[in-house]
């Protein structure tokens, strides 16, 4: 039972990684490789902030105003600089692994008896792995609550549109670069942020914790879609989030066969292709007619 | 006679290795000129839209809009008085909102976008139903659809309304009816009439349809190797006929 708890409490903390990837990915339609940088960029900053002493909600903000400027960088270098997206992408995360040595300063702190925001008096009261639950619960709701209000206003809507066609969007007077800083802005700061809040729920940051990053944000949004299918706007932000949990129960399940720690990378990856090709599988495979067959009664 | 609303003086445009696309062209656009515009493939056509618009920079030239030089304000910037319709139905419609995501949207041209709510109302939602429904083809029963699951009419019929939605000073239509079949084709063509003529819009139409460039619009231009070669108005269009347009086409 422990176990799914605390499947479900990762589930929630790294489903802001899904959230904020789904800003890029599907709304901007492109795929952003900053976020392996900004990840370990914001772990790195806030607890290279903390372990100086520095509050920990504090940490946690610089986070994600400094994952902010690694997404600034990658849209100028994208709008104005006209280096492909997933170039500019690169570029910032390999540019980001010598930040970041910069600011740990090697390759890896301990939060050892730091406090983080995990060390709040009202979660030592939780009972076992339901901090981490309760922590994701409240971060992951600020967030998607605040980007499904933001996503229905005025630039919000012209954001969308940005995405879903840039050339309508210029002709009807929205700056369709400026539109695509603040997405690459929104989404590596709020990735840095979730690297900020995993870093102090792991109790550490590393300098590699960034590699794999992007599958595993990427399996979130696609299982959520494969699981729900039609949504609207804000039914899909919560397919992301679910997504994110059953993606966790998935390795979970994955990892009672007796595979290590050291496959989950390669368990990420096949997880997530298939999860990709399912609609595909399904089709040649013919899925729904085998299923429905066997559901009906023949007499 | 007036100030024109736009002007253009000696605009020279090259792409390419010098290769002079429009040559010295001269035009001046008259508030409530309904231009019907003609001329081979390779003509200037849409290098004059693109040229307008700012999609394309000037070499030489002025571009003036009330007198004043617009030439270095950038596409963007000039959408906030110039209104565009395209050929493909594709371009003009955000295919993953809604139709009246798009309404919506296209009524903030020229304005400054908020963090206001976008105000998707019931009052709105009724008022679009009635603009859709003018077009006469259904968009109004599909206010809530994709855009992207609309037929070819359907989507230009609302680029059009989207681009007239805030009255701009200037709407380009870019063979807007080109990619659709004869009935739909004529059906658009129509309702743009009625809407251009009923609301005194200013708008430069380009077309390969002969026929259309006669019977709508109160002025015609024919381009030739990025040139006007006959621009002709009021009575002296009407007096046109087909025979003496496909005369310049020759040359």
């Amino acid at each position: 039972m422990s176990i799914i708890v605390s499947s479900i409490g990762q589930g929630l903390l790294w489903a802001v990684l899904g959230v904020a990837l789904f800003l890029t990915f599907r709304i901007l339609n492109f795929p952003d490789m900053t976020v392996e940088g900004s990840f370990p960029l914001g772990a790195a900053t806030a607890v290279t902030m903390i372990s100086h002493g520095i509050n920990p909600y504090l940490a946690t903000l610089t986070a994600l105003i400094i994952g902010s400027i690694a997404g600034l960088v990658t849209g100028l270098l994208y709008t104005k600089g006209k280096i492909p997206i997933l170039l500019a992408g690169i570029l910032v995360m390999t540019a980001a692994l010598s930040i970041n040595l910069r600011i740990m300063g090697s390759a890896n702190i301990s939060l050892l008896n730091q406090k983080s925001i995990f060390s709040s008096s009202i979660l030592q009261h939780l009972p076992k792995n339901f901090d981490s639950v309760f922590v994701g619960f409240i971060i992951i709701t600020i967030i998607t609550l605040s980007l499904m209000f933001f996503l229905q206003t005025e630039i919000g809507q012209a954001f969308i549109a940005t995405g879903d066609n840039a050339n309508m969007a210029q002709s009807i007077g929205i700056k369709t670069d400026r539109m695509t800083i603040m997405g690459l802005m929104l989404s590596n700061g709020l990735i840095a942020l979730g690297g900020a809040v995993i870093a102090q729920n792991n109790g550490y940051a590393d300098i590699n914790m960034g590699i794999g990053i992007i599958v595993i944000a990427l399996a979130s949004i696609i299982i959520g879609e494969v699981a729900f299918g039609d949504l609207s706007l804000n039914g899909r932000l919560v397919a992301v989030i679910v997504g994110s949990i059953l993606y966790r129960l998935v390795l979970l399940a994955v990892l009672s066969f007796g595979f290590s720690t050291n496959d989950l990378n390669l368990i990420s990856a096949i997880v997530l292709a298939v999860a990709m090709m399912l609609p595909q599988l399904r089709k040649a495979l013919k899925f729904d007619t085998v299923i429905k067959k066997g559901m009906t009664i023949h007499d | 006679m007036t100030e024109p609303v736009f002007s253009l003086k000696d605009i020279i445009v090259t792409v390419g290795d010098n290769v002079q696309i429009l040559k010295s062209l001269n035009l001046d656009i008259y508030d409530g000129d309904f231009i019907t515009v003609l001329g081979t493939n390779g003509a200037g056509k849409s290098t004059l839209f693109n040229t307008i618009a700012g999609n394309l920079a000037i070499d030489s030239g002025q571009l003036l809009h009330h007198g004043q030089n617009i030439a270095h304000e950038s596409s963007v910037a000039r959408t906030n008085y110039i209104a565009r319709v395209f050929q493909d139905p594709k371009m003009g419609t955000a295919p993953r909102m809604t139709v009246a995501e798009n309404l919506l949207l296209a009524e903030n041209r020229g304005r400054k976008r908020t963090l206001r709510s976008r105000g998707l109302t019931k009052e709105k939602l009724t008022e679009y139903a009635e603009i859709t429904k003018v077009m006469g083809n259904n968009l109004d029963t599909r206010l809530n659809t994709a855009t992207g699951n609309l037929s070819g009419g359907q989507r230009q019929a609302l680029s059009f309304l989207m681009a007239t939605r805030v009255k701009p000073e200037l709407l380009l239509l870019d063979e807007h009816t080109a990619a659709l079949d004869p009935k739909t084709s004529e059906q658009l063509m129509l309702a743009t009439n009625k809407q251009v003529t009923q609301n005194r819009l200013t708008a430069l139409m380009i077309t390969h349809n002969l026929a259309d460039a006669l019977k709508y619009g109160n002025r015609l231009l024919i381009l030739n190797a990025g040139n006007i070669v006959l621009d002709v108005r009021g009575d002296d269009k009407v007096a046109l006929d087909e025979a003496q347009i496909l005369k310049y086409f020759i040359v």
